[in-house]
């Protein structure tokens, strides 16, 4: 029984004489191989070449300051109840006299780890959060060594004063999906 | 005994109750919600006007309809009386008003604040309210007042309700708190900045609808969806002591009464009970707490959670002859 018409019979042939030089094959091999030398590259040279990246890519997160410099989150904890993965985890604490400077509102973030073997980098936290604190940056976790490196503090999260992060694509992604009018 | 009819749905209860205790008897879908009215505290309700409902038959004597819509916690119910709560457009329309009027000077700092996901005006506003402000106008602000070492007060996010004066009123001796001052400027405060210090002060948190009373020993300590509550009970000679416990991890991190269905405390407790003891020894564990599925206390929290039986051909047993037909 056949399901298709495709199917070929295969003939065992004995070859010809210019079959059996073989030197047709292999010229036409390779003129197949030297014209693929002449075409554009697949690969780039990472680190020194780096792709351009989809500006959904979802990739290391950071914690955002605003301005004046001053930490976004307010350790409301939308981030880790969002989180289907349960990577987030925060403890609270409470803004003292003369450190208005580093967080922005009277409650703040002092611990905020984000376990990178746990974190399925969905977005749902950068959805979650009401204060434009956590974002996803087209960076990439870098690898380490053992496992308990992975879970990455607010040291490595929370963006340097001198070198911001940028988040404008993403931001204005969000903004388009919330003013859907616009 | 009078006979009335809420969205369509009749009771018979006694004379001089209330159109919202006929609710509640009702059931919680079409109880109206209410943010001042407290069933345990006398002479309660009558502020807030989130009760609003239309009666749309005054009574079997007197058919016509009321010309307003009246306040379900203040009005009694008439025999044959028709009410429309969640099935009138007026009420949503007025609800919608109202949820905007209390809004109106609340610093909707949920992110910050400690009530947030038990806060009774986190779900009215969610389920009434809408999503954008029309006012231009500053919020009014308060200076911060220290009350005593057990309860913080945020007066920027009280909405006047009154509950807490009439606890203090009703449950302690020597009220030593209030309301001064009048209408946009009116605020609870202590009489000369005064420290509450009663046995029964502590129920003013329990009673507060949104953020402005919270407990100061569970300050930004954890937010309320990562603690897990469990009903507990200890002997006490001031109060009942059943209260609920709320962990997080193997500390307990605050104490509260039971709160019902209507986010009603049970019975009230007291101090001792609610501050000063934080150890799981203090207590006589009961079991978990019921959360309903809906809340957001019950996120990430696995009580239902069954460990599927593992199947190997050894415990797959033919049906017996007959078991199949039963």
């Amino acid at each position: 029984m056949q399901l298709t018409n495709r199917s070929k019979v295969v003939v065992q042939r004995e070859m010809n004489w210019i079959e059996k030089l073989y030197l047709p094959a292999v010229f036409s091999g390779m003129a197949i191989t030297i014209k693929h030398l002449f075409r554009k590259k697949a690969t780039v040279k990472y680190p020194e070449v780096q792709r351009e990246f989809a500006p959904v890519y979802r990739g290391m997160h950071v914690l955002k300051r605003d301005e004046l410099g001053r930490e976004n989150c307010t350790a409301c904890g939308l981030c880790a109840v969002a989180c289907p993965a349960e990577a987030i985890t925060i403890d609270a604490a409470e803004r003292k006299k003369g450190e208005e400077n580093l967080y922005r509102e009277e409650k703040y973030a002092a611990k905020y780890e984000i376990n990178m073997l746990r974190c399925i980098y969905c977005g749902l936290c950068e959805e979650a959060c009401p204060k434009d604190a956590i974002y996803l940056t087209d960076r990439i976790v870098p690898s380490e060594y053992t496992r308990g490196s992975f879970v990455f503090g607010k040291d490595v999260l929370v963006e340097k004063v001198d070198e911001r992060i940028d988040v404008s694509k993403r931001k204005k992604e969000y903004s388009i999906v919330n003013n859907p009018g616009k | 005994m009078a006979k009335v009819t809420i969205d369509g749905r009749t009771i018979e209860v006694a004379d001089g109750t209330t159109i919202l205790q006929a609710a509640r008897m009702i059931g919680p879908d079409v109880a109206p919600p209410t943010m001042c009215y407290y069933s345990k505290l006398k002479t309660s309700g009558g502020y807030c006007r989130t009760c609003l409902v239309e009666v749309s038959k005054g009574s079997e004597k007197d058919p016509r309809p009321m010309p307003k819509l009246v306040a379900s916690c203040r009005t009694t119910v008439m025999d044959g009386m028709e009410v429309k709560n969640n099935t009138s457009e007026k009420v949503g329309d007025a609800r919608k008003g109202v949820v905007e009027f209390l809004l109106l000077n609340h610093p909707l700092d949920c992110p910050v604040c400690d009530q947030a996901g038990e806060c009774h005006l986190q779900d009215l506003s969610y389920e009434h309210g809408s999503a954008k402000t029309r006012t231009d106008f500053e919020r009014r602000t308060f200076d911060k007042i220290d009350i005593g070492p057990y309860v913080q007060l945020h007066m920027n996010r009280c909405i006047l309700c009154y509950r807490c004066v009439k606890t203090a009123d009703q449950v302690t001796d020597g009220r030593v708190h209030g309301v001064i001052n009048r209408g946009d400027h009116a605020e609870i405060s202590t009489y000369i900045e005064k420290a509450i210090d009663n046995d029964f002060s502590g129920n003013v948190i329990d009673v507060c609808p949104v953020g402005a009373l919270t407990d100061k020993t569970f300050r930004f300590k954890s937010r309320v969806w990562f603690t897990k509550p469990v009903n507990a009970h200890r002997n006490c000679e001031k109060c009942s002591g059943k209260v609920v416990l709320w962990y997080k991890g193997e500390d307990v991190l605050r104490v509260t009464g039971r709160k019902d269905q209507w986010g009603e405390v049970e019975e009230f407790i007291c101090n001792t009970c609610r501050f000063e003891k934080k150890q799981t020894n203090d207590w006589t564990i009961e079991g978990p707490r019921q959360v309903s599925r809906h809340s957001v206390i019950s996120a990430n929290h696995y009580e239902v959670f069954k460990k599927p039986r593992e199947l190997t051909i050894n415990t797959i047993k033919p049906l017996e002859s007959g078991e199949g037909n039963k």
